[in-house]
């Protein structure tokens, strides 16, 4: 815990509202730096020690996500429906966010994603569009995430990857059957298998103990903090400096202005649900692609009456989509792919989009195990297996260890339609609106998906399965979307963007936001890297514009 | 190399959490769990090995309907009074569920097949099988043996039969 308690009165140098992937970045850096920080995060702090391999409460039940009983979101697919109650997203929701409870996957862009529409041009009934920035100004930004926070890979290996400046700081994680199976199968096709880079410890780094295969990633919280989250490894750093203090169960309803337009603070509900005001001469909100426009347009007054920052009234536009089918095979031998990380090979020969498929977009494909036992008996086997009796039963012992996934990680355009917006009936536990999602894929990414999909299909017989199936690829059977993206769109034009290319609000000159918000494009899905990166960003412009007295 | 004493700790930490399972129902009267527990024989039965039975699900239902599944308990209710009026149409000499041949549970299992109770109590059954002990259910980790889960804080590659064929020596 914070050993320091800054009076809520006083200004603090920043607050940062929100103490994930993005927030723990930011804090750690701000905190160096000299700043002093306040942290307010909406779940609590828990430790390593506070974690289980207790698939039914992190899988059935929000054990480290949001909690649709106390907080509800109603989904509708568009504006002409009435929004019904579904968890149509998830986020982490404690100290470390999503990072401590994610896969791990850990890609940078690649070059094309930051200019995608002057390379491919203007996709109907979207909003594509080039980034403010390129991949030179983030390089430095991805490294430096890379040392800090501990990930393993292998640099050169994928042949497409975007030029780096150093290494991964860790060697590649043990390869799994999958993984062989799946550089056996793709080498056949032609096609350029690599070590997954992963935000987890291969080897011991900065006084974490590396993996042991436990193989409980994916939804779970590390036990052995050899998964990379911040909440093990930069926020430590920043609580170290005596600067920084980590205020959990702070769940923020409110940011305030003055009367000449700048951020004074913002408004939360302790644990207690008292009402607190924390006085601060910056903000960085970091709340994730959901919460934060969700904050803003909660966060209305009379100068802002559409919510704060949002003159382009594209605050909560654009939502992007955690996109990707996933196809399995039975093999005749044993996986046991419940051992190990859930993903140690890939490819992304297919990354960059085509105008010859006839439609926008591309993607990565990874081979993987994300099945937990009871899981994989319910979601594991082929669509026409039996549900129930003798057959059933003997299905998922039999399959449960020669069974392996290759799942798609594809693109998710911008649309205009596409929101997160305040739910007008439907209140949460505090009273505060709930979080209303409307969203409809575009034909193109459908188109994309598929495609992938026979993709995927043929490598698992290349790989020779036995047998191949794959699921649904309907929108509301893959919900919900733990990729939260693009609501708070980063360009040059303040009428058609949210924040600068620095993160900083157009219209709020003391407010940033960081984190999936920000994304132009979705590239293709796995946006930790691409978030801490811009974080790392954001955090280092912040403190020089601060030290100038640019903020004050 | 692997950092022993964090392993252990951890494994220990596990352990603990698992706790022992109840003896007695808390929601449920003996009667009903006897009812859910003849359907849950039926979704996983003991063919094979161990099933629903053996592995304790209806202790796992019954704690569930207590806590995380409290919201299902009148989904339960109104499914096994359905449930109990299709029994008296198609057996109309029958008593119990319990009571009929494994044939005829299977002949009434299927006119409820497509509904939303029999969902919940599939997923239920193989939550009770499957998931965590400490819940109640997967007695001696019988599910976890059935599947070839050997629910270890720690392994060593090589993993399967395929990273073996590459990595065998090696490790």
């Amino acid at each position: 815990m914070s050993g320091v308690a800054f009076p809520t009165t006083d200004a603090v140098d920043f607050l940062v509202l929100g103490a994930g992937a993005a927030g723990g970045v930011v804090a750690k850096e701000l905190a160096t730096a000299g700043f002093r920080v306040v942290v307010l995060e909406q779940g609590p702090y828990l430790r390593e020690t506070d974690y289980s391999h207790d698939e039914i409460k992190y899988t059935i039940q929000p054990g480290l996500t949001n909690d649709p009983k106390v907080q509800p979101i109603t989904y509708r697919r568009s504006e002409a429906d009435r929004a019904q109650p579904m968890k149509a997203i998830e986020y982490g929701r404690q100290v470390g966010g999503g990072s401590v409870h994610f896969t791990a996957n850990y890609w940078r862009f690649h070059e094309s994603d930051f200019h995608e529409r002057s390379l491919f041009g203007e996709v109907n009934g979207a909003d594509l569009a080039d980034w403010p920035i390129a991949y030179a100004d983030l390089e430095p930004y991805y490294t430096k995430a890379e040392y800090e926070l501990g990930v393993s890979g292998l640099a050169g290996a994928n042949p497409f990857e975007a030029p780096r400046s150093k290494p991964y700081p860790l060697p590649p994680m043990p390869v799994k059957s999958s993984g062989v199976l799946f550089d056996r199968a793709t080498k056949k096709l032609g096609l350029h298998p690599f070590p997954a880079p992963v935000a987890i410890l291969s080897e011991p780094y900065q006084g974490r103990a590396a993996c042991v295969n436990c193989g409980f990633c994916e939804s779970f919280g590390c036990e052995m903090r050899a998964k990379s989250s911040t909440l093990v490894s930069v926020i430590p750093l920043a609580e170290k400096t005596g600067r920084c203090e980590i205020r959990s169960d702070c769940y923020v309803r409110k940011i305030e202005t003055d009367e000449a337009g700048r951020a004074t603070g913002a408004i939360y509900f302790d644990r207690n649900q008292r009402e607190i005001f924390q006085r601060a001469k910056a903000i960085f909100v970091c709340a994730n692609g959901v919460e934060t426009p969700k904050l803003l347009l909660m966060s209305k007054s009379k100068r802002f009456p559409e919510g704060l920052a949002n003159s382009s009234g594209l605050v909560g536009k654009y939502l992007m989509w955690d996109n990707g089918g996933e196809a399995q095979g039975l093999f005749e031998h044993p996986l046991n792919e419940y051992k190990g990380i859930q993903v140690t090979r890939l490819i992304h020969d297919y990354y960059a989009a085509d105008h010859k498929r006839g439609f926008y977009g591309g993607g990565g494909i990874d081979a993987r195990f994300d099945f937990y036992p009871a899981g994989f008996a319910l979601h594991g086997l082929p669509p026409d297996a039996p549900r129930w009796g003798s057959e059933y039963k003997r299905m998922f012992e039999t399959y449960f260890n020669r069974t392996m996934s290759l799942l798609a990680h594809t693109t998710s355009l911008a649309q205009a339609k596409n929101t997160v917006s305040l739910d007008p009936e439907v209140k949460d536990a505090w009273g505060l609106p709930a979080v209303r999602i409307t969203f409809d894929h575009h034909p193109d990414d459908v188109a994309t998906m598929k495609w992938m999909m026979a993709r995927q299909i043929e490598i698992l017989e290349a790989a020779g399965a036995l047998k191949t199936w794959s699921q649904s690829l309907d929108i509301v059977d893959s919900m919900p979307s733990r990729h939260l993206m693009g609501t708070c769109r980063m360009g040059n034009d303040p009428a058609i963007s949210v924040v600068n290319a620095y993160s900083r609000t157009n219209d709020v000159p003391n407010l940033f936001l960081v984190d999936g918000s920000n994304f132009v494009t979705s590239a293709r899905q796995q946006p930790t890297a691409t978030i801490q990166a811009l974080a790392y960003r954001a955090a280092d412009y912040a403190v020089r514009a601060a030290k100038r007295g640019d903020l004050s | 190399m692997a950092a022993w004493p964090e392993v252990l700790s951890a494994q220990q930490h596990a352990h603990t959490a698992a706790g022992s399972p109840t003896a007695h129902f808390e929601t449920l009267d003996a009667n009903t769990a006897g009812e859910i527990e003849a359907i849950a024989a039926q979704i996983i039965p003991s063919t094979g090995g161990p099933g629903a039975r053996e592995a304790g699900v209806i202790y796992f239902i019954d704690r569930a309907l207590l806590t995380f599944a409290a919201d299902d308990r009148e989904t339960y209710r109104t499914g096994m009074a359905r449930l109990q009026q299709k029994r008296q149409e198609l057996f109309p000499n029958s008593t119990t569920i319990a009571s009929l041949t494994g044939e005829q549970q299977m002949t009434l299992i299927r006119t409820i097949e497509a509904s939303d109770f029999f969902e919940l109590l599939r997923t239920h059954t193989a939550l009770g099988f499957l998931g965590n002990p400490s819940y109640g259910g997967n007695r001696g980790e019988a599910g976890w043996n059935q599947i070839g889960f050997e629910n270890l804080m720690a392994y060593q590659p090589p993993f399967g039969y395929y990273d073996a064929q590459v990595n065998g020596e090696k490790e």
